[in-house]
């Protein structure tokens, strides 16, 4: 009797905290830039485990981010002066990322709750960090942050584009541009119900440069002088081979 | 055909880039300037980071030069001599501009006073050129002998005379050694090579004939570019080198054919083209200033200017 206690205790112990788990795929984890590099998409599925102890409480959503590097970016707005437009006041933003985009199942307000946005930092306006920022209304300079990172299609939004079926698949296809730097790009799936975050799962897809765009990065970084008199070198060729080539023809 | 830049890291046309190279390389080789006032905002509008765009325009730039020079060389119309004191004066006022621009940048400001220094500038140089090419190809289509330039005046009076040979000319080398130095400083301070200052200046200071002009500044460009290309690639490492051979292999051919087109024109024609493209250049400028951009905001790297 006392085996079996201690049986039933153990199994409650090693038992996971969340009633209902996400399982993550990738079709590919990891992007490579190659020189003819066009833009890539990654296509993110998986599924929800239960364990059959789960409340229903509100509906299930699914919200997917897929987030570049983090760097710190200078936001400077233009103001008449004297009749002529100058930069003017300068907002700093701590951590911008290269990229980002967010894929929901339904409508924001339904899948997440304002309060956790700003917990886990799902939105836009909620990823880009700028703090200490001491110009007056400086949020209109991460609003023209975020519009001009837009408009060159590095950060979107995609409202009801992740797939839920049967509240228990889900998948959604996320475009990468092809200007894209390298790095880390974090990606995250967030399970909710009724707006709150139920789970929660990281995951790392690398993007690099491969072949010859990773030797001439690697050679410009690290071998700055030989890199310079190379490029010297073939500009000089090159401006030489021309001269010959027209030399020749009007023979 | 899409190719990705490794330095720059964008995506962009290749046959785009091509014909860019080609265009400014034929203004490269008829008129002797270097056409980075023209390749870095076109090079910013396809979406090529400011750094990256300004740095790899210096290596196209050398070999455009370089392709030029080699076409006037075989014409005889590079005043090599001329074109090494310009150099050394050059070299002077460069490092000099380089401290004017800290200066300048201490005090703030600096990209508002460049622009408004360089409007000043570009419009009367224009200005000044078109009005006297259109006198001179007037006077001599009406059939009368041109009016020439006055070749004597106090500055052939000064020590140091020097023969160039080439641009006939016997004078004193301190005006060249000043004139390059002037033009050093602008173009330290302006971020340019200088070309379309430098082109000018040895017209209507130095008195060289036109045709020697174009071959002679293309030279001396070749070094400063050099130079330059050198200075970005070992401190900022923006040097795109897939981006350069993009832009020069357009470039070399298209500095041939602005030799040739060139040498085909009377030196007037010449100067009356060179001060529209110069005019060009500042109305363009003075748009940037006075006209309600599209976009209030831009985006820079933290902590830089």
């Amino acid at each position: 009797m006392r085996i079996l206690h201690l049986l039933l205790a153990a199994l409650l112990f090693a038992m996971p905290a969340k009633a209902e788990e996400i399982v993550l795929g990738l079709s590919q984890d990891e992007v490579a830039i190659t020189a003819t590099f066009e833009g890539s998409h990654i296509l993110i599925f998986g599924a929800i485990k239960r364990d059959g102890t789960e409340t229903i409480d509100g509906d299930l959503g699914v919200i997917i981010t897929v987030s570049g590097p983090k760097t710190p970016i200078t936001v400077r707005r233009k103001e008449r002066k004297y009749g002529i437009w100058v930069n003017a006041d300068a907002v700093e933003v701590d951590a911008a990322p290269s990229f980002y985009a967010v894929a929901t199942s339904g409508p924001m307000e339904e899948v997440l709750k304002e309060v956790e946005d700003l917990r886990h930092s799902v939105t836009m306006s909620k990823a880009i960090r700028s703090v200490g920022a001491k110009v007056e209304g400086s949020e209109s300079f991460t609003e023209a942050l975020i519009r001009i990172r837009s408009d060159a299609g590095l950060y979107s939004t995609f409202i009801g584009t992740v797939d839920l079926e049967e509240d228990t698949l889900f998948r959604t296809s996320i475009d990468l541009p092809s200007n894209i730097t390298e790095g880390n790009y974090e990606t995250r799936i967030f399970l909710t119900r009724g707006g709150v975050v139920i789970d929660e799962y990281e995951t790392i897809i690398p993007v690099e440069k491969v072949g010859i765009e990773r030797w001439l990065y690697r050679m410009a970084q690290d071998n700055a002088i030989l890199y310079g008199l190379l490029s010297l070198a073939i500009a000089i060729a090159a401006g030489w081979g021309a001269s010959a080539a027209f030399a020749a023809l009007r023979r | 055909m899409l190719i990705y830049l490794p330095i720059a890291e964008v995506s962009v046309n290749a046959f785009l880039l091509l014909g860019l190279g080609g265009i400014v390389g034929v203004l490269s080789g008829m008129f002797g300037v270097g056409g980075g006032f023209l390749m870095t905002p076109l090079l910013f509008f396809i979406g090529i980071p400011p750094a990256v765009a300004v740095a790899t325009e210096a290596n196209q730039i050398v070999a455009s030069s370089f392709s030029g020079v080699l076409a006037h060389l075989r014409r005889k119309t590079v005043d090599i001599k001329m074109g090494l004191v310009l150099q050394a004066g050059g070299l002077m006022g460069s490092g000099l501009g380089i401290l004017v621009f800290n200066y300048l940048k201490a005090l703030g400001q600096v990209d508002l006073l460049v622009k408004i220094f360089y409007v000043v500038f570009l419009g009367a140089i224009g200005s000044l050129m078109f009005v006297e090419s259109i006198n001179t190809l007037r006077h001599s289509s009406k059939g009368r002998t041109p009016a020439k330039r006055r070749k004597h005046n106090w500055v052939h009076n000064l020590p140091f005379k020097m023969k160039f040979r080439v641009s006939g000319l016997y004078i004193s080398v301190i005006p060249p050694l000043l004139v390059g130095m002037a033009v050093g400083v602008l173009a330290a301070i302006m971020g340019v090579g200088g070309g379309f200052i430098m082109v000018p200046a040895m017209i209507y200071l130095l008195g060289m004939p036109t045709k020697v002009v174009v071959g002679t500044s293309l030279f001396q460009i070749i070094f400063v570019t050099a130079f330059t290309t050198m200075l970005h690639a070992t401190t900022n490492h923006t040097v795109d080198i897939a981006l350069a051979l993009l832009l020069l292999i357009g470039g070399v051919i298209g500095a041939q054919i602005g030799t040739r087109i060139g040498v085909k024109l009377r030196a007037e024609q010449l100067r009356i083209l060179l001060a529209i493209m110069v005019l060009a250049v500042c109305v363009k400028l003075s748009f940037d200033l006075l006209l309600t951009p599209s976009e209030l905001f831009v985006l820079g790297a933290a902590g830089g200017h």
